[in-house]
């Protein structure tokens, strides 16, 4: 029964009725892992989220407790945790729903990793057009400094944790980690160049961990269950329990939490399929800066390792599936007026490079494209590449590269036929945008 | 066809003494979130605060901002022009914003967002003429597991097809405020603008509050139906012992309670170091 590859443990008090209300949250055992993680001492913590192998989930899936482990300790300066709830890679959407139906859960790893780090303020960067989930983040921020959970001597613990929710204001390169620490800061979202890392100059330039909230919302389960049991979900390397926002054409939409490793496979079992009287085309495993699938990718083990050997990233598991009926390259050309519009402009290759492959892009749908053109694609992605600050320019050439990778002939179809061969009449919602 | 609300030469809002006085006692309580001495932090929040009395980031809410934070004008005024909420022309009572994103794009959205260009006669990030509702395509909204979605002054409206869209905007034409799927009230530009600045009260009933959706709970739903749980969960599990290095300092010692303030009031870290300004 493929029911049985589900993992509910992240997700498991959604269904509960206002679940996300401290009571609730109470009832369900809530703070509890946080009073067992002030019995620990905070090296502990840290060697315990490390054994956990707990990776990053808001895309690079770099180890948790390594990140927390380079913050230098004894140092006299002040440690922040910033969280990153700046979700807005197109098709990602598990944080927001995580943050609506469980703010506490997310408050409680806050505490426990700022006590780990010896962090006394923490943030959580929403973003902005999310006011729903910033309202009751607040909400949940006020009843946890009422209960004692937030602000002086926690629980009676002598550790001190002030939790701050700012909300940001619409620019996607926030969600990478130095620019949201300018954004913080009250300066234009750019990134800043690495080394030096937020370990070491982070937020005002003292030692930072930045966390993606389902990173965050992990650590209470590790600190409770244990590693050993963390690592029975999931595969050897990217072990643990995973939400996968599966969106487009499927008959039952939204949010499955899994172990790492399943398949789209199996993901498509559980959300009831392909809609009827149609078939998967390509599909993205973790939004739209990672590489696209074809339906002969059905198989691929959805962990970090699998999703990269196969020739695309595992990303933030955000699985949008498009069928038949769907352009490639109208579908990556929406893409690309995404990244066209977000880059903050720092980058002369992001830049420009994203400029001009809306161009070329725009006249391939438009069938008055060249076979050159395609050319001409590739090596912009090249100049693109691995030339800029940070990774938004990296993902922006994802779909380019893999949509002509599987899709050459109908590139090549777009150009012979002079229109689209699916019939598809180009529009162009940004015409003037920016 | 864009229409300024506002006449050019009338003064908003925030260059009234009445007003200003309302929002610096605002301005002093954002700056007191972030730790002393980095108040230039609290600028992303006060630009949401300026746009609530103005409707924008108006001349007059940036020289606010600068005069708050002692920062010049032009510094300000790069920050707002950075981020897309930031509106450089006033905006109307409501702002319609549809995502056109590839998935929302493919399953409606597109389609929703010209039928209303063409129904208010305005297109991206323009007003209608009586000042009413302001249209604006949007990127990702990430609730693409609700595509198509569309959002009214940032309340989302989940499936939201051409047709119902257009309905939505004909009754915030006639004056009704219809509910927002997740939950929470409808409000006006300005106001959802205070509540980005981070004031809204949790006195004022379900303003937080408001049901998941169907696929926010679709894996637990299964999961529930045929009585899936994940076993061998031991929340008494011990944490391994770890020899503390000699460099570690044992966990912070309670600090005395000659600073303890009311929880929630400011940032602590009132006794930590400080370093001179980054920039």
């Amino acid at each position: 029964m493929t029911e049985e590859l589900l993992t509910p443990v992240l997700t498991k008090r959604w269904l509960s009725p206002d679940a996300w209300k401290l009571s609730t949250y109470e009832r369900l055992d809530g703070y509890t892992a946080l009073r067992k993680a002030f019995a620990a001492h905070p090296d502990e913590l840290i060697a315990l989220i490390k054994e956990s192998g707990l990776r990053g989930r808001g895309g690079a899936g770099f180890p948790t407790g390594l990140k927390w482990g380079f913050i230098p300790q004894g140092d006299g300066r002040p440690h922040y945790l910033v969280v990153n709830a700046d979700e807005g890679e197109p098709g990602t959407c598990k944080d927001l729903p995580y943050m609506m139906a469980d703010p506490h859960g997310l408050i409680e790893g806050i505490v426990i990793a700022a006590y780990a780090i010896r962090a006394n303020h923490a943030f959580i960067y929403v973003r902005g057009e999310a006011v729903h989930a910033y309202r009751r983040l607040q909400s949940a921020v006020r009843e946890a400094y009422a209960r004692g959970y937030l602000g002086r001597n926690i629980l009676g613990s002598g550790f001190d944790c002030e939790l701050t929710v700012h909300a940001g204001a619409g620019a996607y390169i926030c969600g990478e980690e130095t620019a949201l620490l300018e954004s913080l800061e009250g300066y234009r979202g750019q990134p800043r160049l690495k080394p030096p890392f937020p370990a070491t100059h982070g937020l005002y330039e003292a030692p930072t961990v930045v966390n993606n909230v389902e990173t965050l919302a992990s650590v209470p389960y590790i600190v409770l269950g244990g590693a050993d049991w963390w690592k029975s979900m999931g595969t050897e390397k990217s072990p643990g329990p995973k939400i996968y926002s599966i969106s487009g054409h499927v008959k039952n939409p939204g949010q499955y939490e899994c172990p790492l490793g399943i398949t789209l496979r199996q993901l498509l079992e559980l959300s009831g399929g392909v809609r009827d009287g149609h078939q998967l085309k390509f599909w993205t495993p973790g939004g739209s800066s990672t590489p696209y699938f074809t339906a002969e990718h059905l198989d691929v083990p959805l962990d970090f390792e699998g999703a990269a050997a196969a020739g695309s990233m595992l990303g933030t598991t955000a699985v949008m599936v498009f069928d038949e009926t769907i352009c490639i390259v109208g579908a990556t050309l929406r893409f690309i007026e995404f990244y066209a519009h977000e880059s903050c402009g720092k980058c002369t290759p992001c830049r420009e490079g994203n400029y001009w492959m809306v161009q070329v892009l725009r006249r391939l749908e438009n069938g008055e494209g060249t076979e050159e053109d395609l050319a001409t694609l590739l090596d912009i992605c090249d100049n693109i590449f691995g030339r800029s600050f940070c990774a938004l320019g990296d993902g922006a050439t994802s779909s380019v590269v893999s949509s002509i990778k599987y899709f050459r002939d109908e590139y090549i179809a777009h150009v012979r036929e002079g229109r689209c061969p699916l019939g598809n009449v180009p529009v162009h919602a940004t015409a003037g945008a920016h | 066809m864009s229409v300024d609300a506002t006449p050019d030469r009338a003064v908003r809002p925030t260059g009234t003494e009445e007003v200003q006085v309302e929002l610096r006692a605002k301005a002093n309580e954002i700056k007191a979130r972030y730790p002393v001495g980095r108040e230039r932090s609290a600028l992303l929040p006060m630009l949401h605060l300026v746009q609530s009395a103005d409707g924008y980031v108006s001349p007059e809410g940036i020289a606010f901002c600068a005069a708050e934070l002692g920062l010049t004008k032009a510094e300000v005024g790069a920050v707002a022009t950075f981020y897309t909420m930031y509106k450089r022309r006033p905006v109307g009572e409501y702002l319609v914003s549809v995502c056109t994103n590839t998935m929302c794009g493919v399953l409606g959205g597109q389609k929703a967002y010209e039928v209303l260009s063409e129904y208010l006669g305005v297109g991206h990030d323009q007003t209608t003429p009586d000042g009413q509702i302001t249209l604006e395509h949007a990127e990702c909204l990430a609730a693409c597991d609700y595509a198509p979605v569309l959002t009214v002054n940032y309340e989302f409206y989940d499936q939201v097809d051409s047709g119902q869209a257009l309905e939505l905007v004909k009754q915030l034409q006639n004056g009704e405020r219809p509910q927002p799927t997740r939950g929470a009230r409808l409000c006006s530009f300005k106001e959802i603008s205070l509540q980005l600045a981070g004031f809204h009260a949790d006195k004022d009933p379900g303003i937080a509050d408001g049901p998941a959706g169907e696929p926010t709970l679709a894996g637990n739903r299964l999961a529930e139906r045929t009585g899936v749980s994940v076993p061998n969960f031991d929340p008494n599990t011990p944490i391994p012992p770890v020899a503390p290095k000699a460099t570690t300092p044992p966990p912070a010692a309670p600090k005395p309670a000659v600073d303890r303030k009311p929880a929630g009031d400011t940032p602590a870290g009132a006794n930590d170091p400080r370093e001179g300004d980054k920039k």
